[in-house]
């Protein structure tokens, strides 16, 4: 007998011991150097999302490659490579993958930082992030999934904007990159016909960095360090000299104002409301006959963005945002609501560990990159295997995040209109099993966004388009078995999400890229 | 005459109601034996409540909690190999709720944990008895349970390996313990595929910093009867705070001061029976609760050995101990 305890026992420490790992290897930190397969030599002609035309912002014409100060700029390419530490060239790997995908990655990244829901005052109200103070808590933004879609699809239509008017230039400049003009300069980030002026990785990190400046203000720092250290690392891997790089981020920044021009304006300022507005939804609701939604944070905490259904949409009008609200949810005293209540209430009253962990694998609540930033990273894992060239990736990303902010504004819309009551607000034995957001339940919010990503996704890679269908229905799913949302929620979400990614298809059909 | 060797501890509540699993409700932190073949188990049952928690260094409560409730029911057992190497295992249903708010309560059987202890060093000195333990322990999640449920998760599901060093004195019927235990926490394993620490992690796994457990306890212990006081110090050896207003993780930096009392008593008129009882409470603590336990517990000893009697003649001095 006291040989099985001491064999068991032994042989559990050792489980123990060889299950104690503690290495983690995230899934892209060693990705292979991105080598396109197309390098689409034409994107200057590309349909663009807000310049009028790819040459809005002049560049130099680039020095000739005989000029004595390009042969300086390629003889600091050599002297760089001769005395590489580790540091560098990790960090030429690292952006070597993608300077779209790298971004898109950081972007998650602060989503996941900033997305924390202010603590309350002393007498019970709220403090509300404000832009000109970011630095006072709460700290700006709070990065809701409203405002991170908005957040995602500034950033990656400016990219993709600033991408088109590089590939522009690139054919008209055509000056080769530093490996094609001197054999003694090895090409350590793959090596293409693409002309390098200006530089691709340039034109990212300066239009993202200044994007960031607007969307991510407390982190200016922290971002610049990152765009001069992806520039660093294009020129120390031979893909651009200091030349092609300093073009390349002027031109980034300039297009960004653009977009940051639309984003002052385009009334997500004024998305928070006002006590007065607050009040309205709840008795305009009252005097329609129905129950309104009420926060259930305590202390009760104004909807979250009640006015984030007025910010201008980028892929259609606001009039056909407004066409796509969908007819409303079943009354709040109708027997169809009675049967979607105890459909909720059968789900959560005995949850299976399969769905308890489809809720939080999906949940993407507080603290994390939102349901938004969960489709960037399927997107991003996806594209990775497709071999995009940067400004292939940067369209891709900003038809997806086009799609997915939209699908937020009609949505949020959607909320605000009919001010719907969430199924723990109607019966209290509902709950939930991961946090209940704090805004009206019809639509569901998840089921929209994803039914947007879903589409397009499906488009821009066919064979995967059952599998983010499946994907999209899941997350769906996950929030009426959660306890968060009503059939009707769920399955009107996905609709309406679907029909937003329609337009997003039907631009993707005629912008040039096929 | 005889004694009975088990006394147990809920040693304290550490992490965010969830237990680091190693450290709840052993009987494996004080200095007693069971008897070769002798088998001692039972079932111990136990409270734990806190309202106000650390968050980060931040003291605070949380209105959409109210208080955070954990009930659980232990099997327990302790296995006297030899008098001087038993083994003991330990198993716990919990079941955890929130008053406030509308999160689901979690529920189920968390972990197995199991150690061997050794005494290799008994020593009478000119005034009392000086004893050294050496113990090995384990851990493994027994179900497959939701963890990144914080607070109401009932384990982190990482598996552990510990291990202990414990020293004893005991001056009649007085004694004093102190031990300090390193526990190597394998990954844990979140639900979702990314989450922020203080960096995105692009992963499900992860990465549990080591604890270390510092634990006194002291006071009355005779045959029939031990009454003590306990402290705990946890420290969880890396980790990152809780942001404010988030909610916690796994991962992170959960560390506790607690104080407590235990009471063994020895039923005398049934040879083998014990009743035991106890409470603790967090007075200091960083990324957990501060929480109140109360615990309580009926204990059977079996005995395998052939003769009964040759007990009796045990010279052993740990056998007089209690």
């Amino acid at each position: 007998m006291k040989h099985l305890y001491i064999k068991s026992l032994v042989a559990l420490f050792l489980l123990s011991l060889a299950s104690c790992k503690k290495d983690i290897e995230f899934r892209t930190a060693h990705l292979p150097i991105l080598e396109p397969k197309n390098i689409d030599l034409d994107a200057g002609s590309w349909k663009t999302v807000l310049l009028t035309r790819p040459d809005t912002f002049a560049i130099a014409t680039p020095l000739d490659k005989s000029n004595a100060n390009y042969i300086a700029e390629l003889n600091e390419i050599k002297g760089f490579q001769r005395n590489l530490t580790q540091d560098q060239s990790s960090n030429i790997n690292y952006w070597a993958a993608g300077g779209v995908l790298r971004w898109n990655e950081l972007i998650r990244e602060l989503v996941a930082k900033y997305n924390l829901p202010p603590f309350q005052n002393e007498d019970g109200t709220y403090p509300i992030p404000s832009s000109a103070n970011p630095f006072a808590y709460p700290l700006f933004p709070f990065a809701n999934p409203p405002y991170s879609a908005r957040a995602y699809a500034y950033i990656a239509a400016a990219q993709y904007d600033a991408l088109v008017a590089c590939w522009h230039y690139k054919k008209l400049y055509n000056r080769a990159a530093p490996y094609n003009n001197d054999s003694s300069i090895i090409a350590k980030a793959g090596k293409s016909n693409l002309p390098s002026y200006p530089s691709e990785a340039a034109v990212i990190a300066g239009v993202t960095a200044e994007m960031m400046k607007l969307l991510f203000p407390t982190e200016i720092a922290a971002i610049q360090e990152k765009a001069t250290a992806h520039e660093e690392a294009t020129i120390m891997s031979g893909s651009a000299t200091r030349s092609d790089v300093n073009a390349g981020d002027a031109l980034g920044r300039q297009i960004a104002q653009v977009f940051i021009a639309r984003a002052k304006t385009d009334k997500a300022g004024k998305a928070v409301g006002t006590p007065t507005d607050w009040a309205n939804f709840e008795t305009s609701t009252i005097a329609k006959g129905e129950i309104p939604w009420i926060s259930q944070d305590s202390p009760k905490r104004p909807g979250m963005l009640p006015l984030y259904g007025n910010v201008k949409p980028f892929l259609f009008d606001t009039t056909t945002a407004k066409s796509l609200v969908p007819p409303p949810p079943p009354l709040t005293g109708s027997d169809q609501m009675k049967i979607e209540l105890a459909e909720v209430l059968s789900y959560t009253n005995n949850p299976t560990i399969e769905n308890q962990q489809l809720v939080l694998f999906w949940g993407d609540g507080v603290g994390t990159y939102t349901p938004p930033g969960h489709w960037n990273a399927i997107a991003a894992e996806d594209f990775i295997t497709k071999n995009f060239s940067e400004v292939r990736w940067a369209r891709n990303l900003a038809l997806l995040n086009m799609a997915l902010m939209d699908a937020g504004i009609v949505c949020w819309k959607t909320k605000y209109t009919y001010y719907n009551p969430r199924p723990s607000q109607l019966d209290p034995r509902i709950k939930t099993l991961t946090g209940l957001p704090n805004f009206p339940s019809y639509i569901s919010g998840h089921s929209t966004f994803s039914g947007a990503a879903a589409a397009i996704l499906g488009y821009i890679i066919p064979e995967r388009a059952s599998a983010y269908t499946q994907m999209a229905n899941d997350a769906s799913k996950s929030r009426l078995v959660g306890g968060l949302h009503y059939r009707s929620d769920c399955e009107v979400g996905l609709r309406v999400g679907n029909d937003i990614g329609q337009y997003a298809i039907e631009r993707a059909k005629t912008d040039g890229a096929n | 005459m005889n004694l009975i060797k088990f006394h147990r501890h809920i040693a304290l509540c550490v992490g965010f109601v969830v237990t680091i699993a190693s450290s709840f409700a052993q009987t494996d932190q004080d200095a007693i034996m069971m008897n070769k073949n002798q088998f001692c188990t039972g079932l111990m049952y136990g409270t734990d409540s806190w309202n106000k928690y650390w968050e980060g260094t931040n003291h605070r409560e949380n209105l959409n909690l109210g208080t955070i409730s954990s009930k659980s029911l232990s099997v327990m057992g302790n296995y006297g190999i030899k008098d001087n190497l038993n083994f003991l295992f330990n198993t716990p249903y919990i079941s955890n709720k929130a008053s406030a708010g509308t999160l689901h309560s979690i529920a189920g059987i968390q972990d197995l944990s199991a150690w061997l202890k050794w005494m290799p060093i008994e020593k009478d000195l000119k005034h009392g008895t000086f004893s050294l333990y050496v113990l090995a322990g384990a851990s493994a999640p027994l179900n497959d349970y939701i963890v990144d449920y914080l607070p109401l998760a009932i384990g982190f599901k990482s598996s552990t390996a510990s291990g202990r060093l414990m020293l004893d004195y005991q001056l009649g019927d007085f004694f004093a313990t102190a031990s300090e235990t390193y526990t190597i926490r394998g990954n844990s394993q979140t639900e979702r595929n990314a989450y922020y620490t203080t960096v995105m992690n692009l992963s499900n796994q992860i990465a549990m910093p080591d604890v270390n457990t510092l634990h006194f306890r002291a006071g009355y212990r005779t045959s029939w009867l031990i009454a003590e006081a306990t402290l705990t110090d946890t420290k969880t050896l890396g980790g990152f705070d809780i942001t404010k207003n988030n909610m916690p993780f796994p991962s992170n930096r959960m560390n506790s001061t607690s104080v407590g009392v235990n009471i063994k008593y020895e039923i005398p008129k049934v040879f083998g029976l014990s009743l035991i009882g106890g409470g603790n409470h967090v007075i200091q603590g960083r990324n957990v609760g501060q929480s109140t336990a109360y615990y309580g517990g009926l204990f059977y000893i079996l005995d395998f050995s052939k003769k009964v009697k040759k007990k009796k003649e045990s010279t052993n001095s740990s056998t007089e101990k209690k």
